[in-house]
């Protein structure tokens, strides 16, 4: 086996090149054919070159945001599953997503309009709602020192999906017909955000979250063996698992509230990036992050190109792949 | 070497009457180079003592020292430079390798960015060998039978390069054929490494037949400590397990072997 130093930089150089590949083919795809070499033409200035303006105003915007909420959802995962030591955790089976969601329909619905450190209400609800939905999940999980059987995580999970999506639709009851329309949309996955200041509105929270992150891995391996093992070779486990619980719910949190709940991101990606690269949380966080991003990027692409000129929301994509997914996974575990 | 003066703990805060002492002024000392066992029945408080001992938990009361300095004046990885810990089970989600579970034992020497160097590759290497578990490093630990994950778990304690390794029930889950490897293991560890180990067992004839010295622990109390052959009596065992044995030196190990006999 390579040393560690060496598999990151392969990893990070590999995923990363994948991502830039699909950065740049993604907005080439849509109903008007656009040429590359024009897009990049300077001679041409902006105000006059058509090309230009599909590609970065109308095109990029959408497929910004599907990598930093395929990122963020898929980075999230990877932490949900080593915090719980489970691999079938993630935002959308722990309920997290629902919470998140939940947050964001009441700041919509309610026209909360109110900022707190230059952070609109709807991502900050949307925080407060996935932060809520893991505490509960989390405090399950330790309430037992063993951590959570698969069974009773996603009982659990179940239960609290449940229970938050009773409280979004008695929200949505409430609601007028305009705000209902704008949210059952929003509730469905989409991604159309139409320019790039909902993206701009929450880099703040996806900056502090990816930093958090990235102090995380290796004390994930750790804990992932058992909060015991974990404190024994010298891990903060308290502090690693508060910094764990805050960064992911806010990672969640954030991409939701650009984009509503995408199911799946969180589950499929992270496995299929420990098949390449082992199980080494400092390989799979940044791998997952970047692979996440472009899985999303891919989504959407067949979200806009399998019904065109109809877009559909790019949540169905996802959960049309990720579900049979879970279902094998849940299969695999279980024997 | 390691110290416990007068150590108590209690689950929770200890505010409620269903939140009794776990451990009651506990008095314990291991020195350099020994061997120690600590025996005793189920709940009688072995496990919790290992974790105070090795600055997992802080006691409600008293103090743990290494070298005379009290354990809870450091941080964790401070402690974990020092004292390294071996659960009785290690389970792991994820397919990490068996080379990977030994490198997660440097974790204490890294700073907190920093990456396994040549070095702490050769150190967890070395740690393979010492436990015999080279031939599978680069093997998922999850397919491996029980007496190998401990052994692996054992060498990832000792790529922790600690003077002190404290073990909770190194050989309970595992057979005959197992128990044994890993008796010759932490036997081979102490004479030729000069590991100093402290573990907890339920198996009184690995206790005889390991340990030169025995701290018996009932109820979280002390009921007695000293060199095996003193300790190891059948009115101990009578009083910490209510069992008649019948113990007697065994002609083939020259070890004493405990023999229950009835309940009593």
């Amino acid at each position: 086996m390579r040393p560690i130093r060496a598999r990151l930089a392969i990893t990070v150089a590999g995923f990363g090149a994948l991502l830039l590949v699909a950065l740049v083919v993604a907005p080439v795809v849509g109903s008007t054919a656009i040429s590359l070499p024009r897009v990049f033409d300077r001679s041409i200035p902006f105000a006059d070159n058509l090309d230009a303006q599909i590609f970065f105003i109308a095109r990029l915007p959408r497929v910004v945001a599907a990598t930093l909420v395929g990122a963020s959802l898929a980075a999230a995962g990877v932490v949900f599953q080593a915090l719980l030591r489970n691999p079938l955790a993630t935002p959308d089976t722990l309920g997290v997503s629902s919470g998140a969601a939940l947050g964001a329909m009441l700041a919509i619905t309610f026209h909360l309009d109110f900022k707190i450190a230059g952070l609109p209400a709807i991502p900050l609800a949307s925080f407060a709602g996935s932060l809520f939905a893991l505490a509960v999940v989390y405090a399950l999980a330790t309430g037992r020192r063993r951590g959570l059987s698969t069974t009773v995580l996603l009982l659990a999970g179940v239960t609290m999906t449940g229970f938050l999506s009773a409280l979004t639709m008695f929200t949505q009851y409430l609601a007028n017909f305009t705000d209902t329309f704008r949210t059952v949309r929003w509730l469905m996955g989409m991604l159309d955000v139409g320019s790039y200041q909902p993206i701009v509105t929450v880099l703040p929270m996806l900056v502090v979250s990816f930093a958090m992150f990235a102090t995380l891995p290796r004390a994930l391996d750790l804990i992932s063996l058992g909060a015991d093992a974990a404190a024994a070779r010298g891990v903060n486990v308290p502090r690693a698992e508060r910094m764990a619980l805050v960064s992911a719910s806010l990672a969640t949190g954030a991409a939701v509230s650009i984009s509503g709940p995408i199911a799946f991101v969180g589950l499929v990606v992270p496995h299929l990036v420990r098949l390449f690269v082992g199980s080494d949380h400092r390989l799979v966080l940044p791998a997952s992050a970047l692979f996440g991003a472009v899985f999303l990027i891919g989504c959407d692409l067949v979200a806009r190109a399998a019904f065109a000129p109809i877009e559909l929301p790019v949540g169905i994509i996802t959960a049309v792949i990720g579900g049979p997914f879970f279902l094998w996974l849940l299969v695999r575990s279980s024997r | 070497m390691l110290r416990a003066i007068g150590v108590s703990f209690t689950y929770g805060r200890g505010r409620k009457a269903r939140d009794p002492d776990v451990l009651n002024d506990v008095f314990l000392n291991v020195e350099r180079g020994e061997l120690v066992g600590i025996l005793g029945p189920n709940g009688s408080g072995k496990t919790t003592l290992l974790k105070l001992l090795g600055g997992m938990y802080r006691p409600t009361n008293g103090s743990v020292t290494l070298d005379d300095r009290p354990v809870a004046e450091w941080s964790h990885r401070e402690i974990a430079r020092r004292i390294a810990f071996v659960p009785q089970e290690t389970h792991a989600p994820f397919d990490f390798t068996v080379l990977d579970i030994v490198l997660m034992g440097r974790f204490p020497h890294l700073g907190a960015f920093a990456l396994e160097g040549p070095e702490d590759l050769a150190i967890a290497r070395r740690a393979l060998t010492a436990t015999g578990t080279a031939p599978f490093e680069g093997r998922a630990f999850s397919t491996l039978s029980g007496g190998e994950k401990q052994r692996v778990v054992i060498a990832s304690a000792l790529a922790q390069s600690t003077q002190l390794l404290l073990l909770d029930e190194p050989t309970a889950s595992l057979d005959i054929g197992h128990q044994i490897e890993v008796q010759m293991l932490l036997r081979q560890l102490n004479a030729d490494q000069g590991v100093t180990m402290l573990l907890s067992t339920h198996d009184l004839n690995l206790a005889a037949a390991l340990c030169r010295r025995l701290v018996l622990l009932k109820d979280g109390h002390v009921l007695a400590a000293g060199p095996t052959e003193e300790v190891l009596t059948p009115a101990a065992v009578q009083s910490l397990y209510s069992v008649e044995a019948d113990i007697a030196r065994h002609p083939a190990t020259g070890h004493l072997t405990v023999v229950p006999i009835r309940r009593g």
